[in-house]
């Protein structure tokens, strides 16, 4: 039963492992979470979903998993209402069976063979509508614990709130659903850091320290060096609008995760293809613009520059003076792209179309051309191999243009 | 350990699914790791466990120059440097300059303590991968002196991020998780009162009113939390503000007063004025 809800789990995308399965069988038989349905539900929430994302999927493997037993209790809610059962155990046990009871091994014994038998029950029985007023009955007539019935109906009560607990979804709104973790971004990020010392002096150079001391015949000469920082900068244009928006969020996890790794870090925003106008707000991108020959002008060549953009237009859009769609460009967008690799000799292009459609698109290959062939997909993959192209020794040199 | 469960304290409201997950962490062992949004009281949890459980209390706040080896101890070179040109006798044993962590405390305390580290993603993204066997196996090794550390008592650890970064698998899968959601109204309305017992109903109805109907607003940056709503409930009192002053005819068309200590940042209380008076134009 437990198995098959944990086979279940993992096949609705929840990243449950066997330790952590194993941890939730610990707690059980710590018996951290009772008898109360409820507790279950926190206990194995808590020991397997490991991501506030995942708690909307985990209720509802939950939900259709315990659908049968939650119909179950309330079925026996309506049925037997508390108070009657009292009664009943009031009436029809007297006191030395009750201490029969006790003397059966106690009540922890009874409510699991209860607990058995309601799962037996629930894997025969599905859907819940018939068996629960015919089975429903007896396992609880069934000898012996009625005078802890009176606990049971009060569990059951517990458990109707914990049936609306799993069934509100509150977390439906965390569950993204994403493929490309910033995580996974951000170590293939990482290849791109280049350790530099800079600022302030504040960590002791031993090597340093000891030579000194050398020199100064064996009095203490502290030597102090600055940290090890990440100085390698990046400039980010990145596309938006129009057919890019389809990739907007696995850009913007893109931009987040570059954003968390590198000190130096500048982003602009084009749209389809750079231009000599590029902006940081895309809310006030007709206002508020920085020219082209300003970001040259202003970016030393030592910034790498990762453009991300899908490259799909049409070739007159990059071929022609006034081919763009949005406005008239005096020049045409080969003119301003090679003025921006030339400028920059480290740059790649990621593209979030997958690679095998790009020989499709003329665009795409003309902009491939255009940036030296370094053009990689917008994957942890395409991102690793652009981070290693960005850190080459040799860069590439484009053909010079003014 | 079976006596020891946490269930909440008289200054805080532990939720079930709350109370389940940290008396799964003490009864197992294992680290708990807790998320929500800011200012839900993740801090204030290991404090209030610490309190009720009558344990000792350690807290190691991550910085983002944080490492690993920062909690478990320090060699301390530049002092046994200068003690070794002063002449000093204590300079021959490396156990003197061995400054201990966080993590080394907590090892070697007495009864159970309860360890916290605060803010985990805050650190580099290796940190929690440098943490695996120290929290796993409750022991580390000290290179300098050659011995090895191991805790009395495993600890009750409680971990905190803000979701800045995301944790490595590995490391989530050795703890419990819990989220902190935000409180809904009747919860909310327990933890003022268990911060402000002698709270007017009619104020505390008011101030919950206005206080959902700001965080309801929609694209704020950053909402409003439970922290903010305690600050903002204590000015009320120490302006000692009547109910009637938060009423209004209508909650969507006043801006509720001394909002500063409920947003803060300058766009949202600029998005918020926009959104009131918008509403008091199309009321007209």
């Amino acid at each position: 039963m437990l198995v098959r809800f944990f086979t279940d789990l993992r096949a609705s995308g929840v990243p449950a492992t066997l330790p952590e399965f194993l941890v939730l069988l610990e707690g059980l038989e710590a018996r951290l979470a009772a008898l109360s349905p409820e507790g279950f539900y926190y206990l194995a929430r808590t020991a397997l979903v490991k991501d506030e994302r995942h708690f909307d999927r985990f209720d509802r493997v939950f939900a259709r998993h315990f659908a049968g037993a939650e119909d179950f209790f309330q079925q026996l809610m309506r049925e037997l209402p508390e108070d009657w059962l009292k009664q009943l155990s009031e009436r029809l046990f007297s006191e030395e069976e009750k201490a029969r009871v006790e003397s059966l091994g106690g009540w922890q014994k009874l409510i699991e063979t209860l607990k058995q038998r309601l799962l037996e029950q629930q894997e025969r029985h599905e859907g819940g509508g018939k068996w629960i007023g015919t089975g429903g009955t007896s396992p609880f007539g069934h000898g012996g614990y009625n005078p802890e019935g009176v606990r049971i109906g009060s569990q059951a009560g517990r458990h109707g709130r914990a049936a609306k607990v799993w069934e509100a979804r509150v977390y439906r709104n965390l569950d993204g659903q994403r493929e490309l973790g910033t995580r996974n971004v951000k170590m293939a990020l990482r290849r791109l850091r280049r350790f530099a010392r800079e600022g302030a002096p504040e960590e002791l150079d031993l090597d340093g320290t000891i030579q000194s001391t050398a020199r100064n015949a064996g009095i203490l000469d502290l030597r102090m060096q600055a940290e090890r920082r990440n100085a390698v900068k990046l400039l980010l244009l990145l596309d938006v609008g129009g057919s890019m928006d389809p990739y907007v969020r696995t850009c913007e996890e893109l931009f987040s995760a570059a954003r968390a790794e590198f000190k130096h870090l500048e982003y602009f925003y084009f749209h389809n293809f750079p231009y000599e106008r590029v902006w940081k707000d895309n809310r006030r991108r007709f206002d508020a613009i920085t020219g082209t020959w300003a970001l040259l002008r202003t970016f030393n060549s030592d910034y790498r520059v990762v453009i991300v953009g899908d490259a799909t237009m049409s070739p007159y859009e990059i071929e022609q003076p006034g081919g763009s769609v949005e406005h008239w460009n005096e020049e045409a967008g080969r003119v301003w792209m090679q003025r921006i690799t030339s400028h920059f000799p480290r740059l790649v292009w990621l593209n979030p179309e997958p690679e095998e459609r790009w020989k499709w698109t003329p665009s795409i290959g003309i902009t491939r051309e255009l940036v030296g062939g370094r053009m990689f997909s917008l994957t942890i993959d395409g991102i690793d191999r652009a981070m290693y192209e960005l850190r080459r020794g040799s860069p590439y040199t484009a053909p010079h243009v003014s | 350990m079976a006596d020891a469960r946490f269930t909440g304290t008289d200054r805080y409201v532990a939720t079930p699914d709350l109370m389940m997950a940290v008396n799964a962490a003490v009864t197992l062992a294992r680290p708990l790791l807790i998320k929500g949004e800011p200012g839900t009281g993740k801090t204030q949890l290991a404090e209030e466990i610490a309190r009720s459980l009558a344990r000792p209390l350690y807290e190691w706040h991550i910085k983002s120059t944080s490492k690993a080896q920062h909690g478990l101890y320090e060699y301390d070179a530049v002092s046994r440097l200068r003690d070794s040109q002063l002449g000093e006798e204590k300079v021959h044993d490396i156990r003197n300059y061995i400054v201990k962590g966080r993590l080394w405390e907590a090892f070697e305390s007495e009864v159970q303590p309860v360890l916290l580290i605060d803010e985990i993603d805050k650190a580099d993204i290796e940190f929690p991968n440098d943490l695996l066997r120290e929290l796993d196996r409750m022991e580390f090794y000290v290179h300098e002196t050659r011995e090895l550390v191991k805790a009395r008592h495993r600890p009750i650890i409680l971990i905190t991020s803000n979701n800045e970064k995301e944790l490595p698998d590995a490391f989530l899968r050795r703890c419990f998780f819990h989220y902190i959601r935000f409180p809904d109204a009747q919860t909310l309305e327990k933890i003022v009162r268990v911060h402000y017992p002698d709270l007017k109903k009619e104020l505390l109805a008011e101030a919950l009113g206005a206080f959902f109907n700001v965080r309801e607003t929609p694209g704020l940056k950053k909402k409003p939390s439970t922290s903010e709503l305690l600050d903002w409930i204590k000015l009320l009192l120490a302006e000692d503000i009547p109910p009637e002053a938060l009423r209004g005819d209508d909650p969507k068309k006043t801006i509720p007063v001394l909002h500063g200590a409920l947003l803060k940042n300058e766009q949202d209380v600029h998005l918020f004025e926009q959104l009131v008076f918008l509403n008091r134009r199309a009321g007209r």
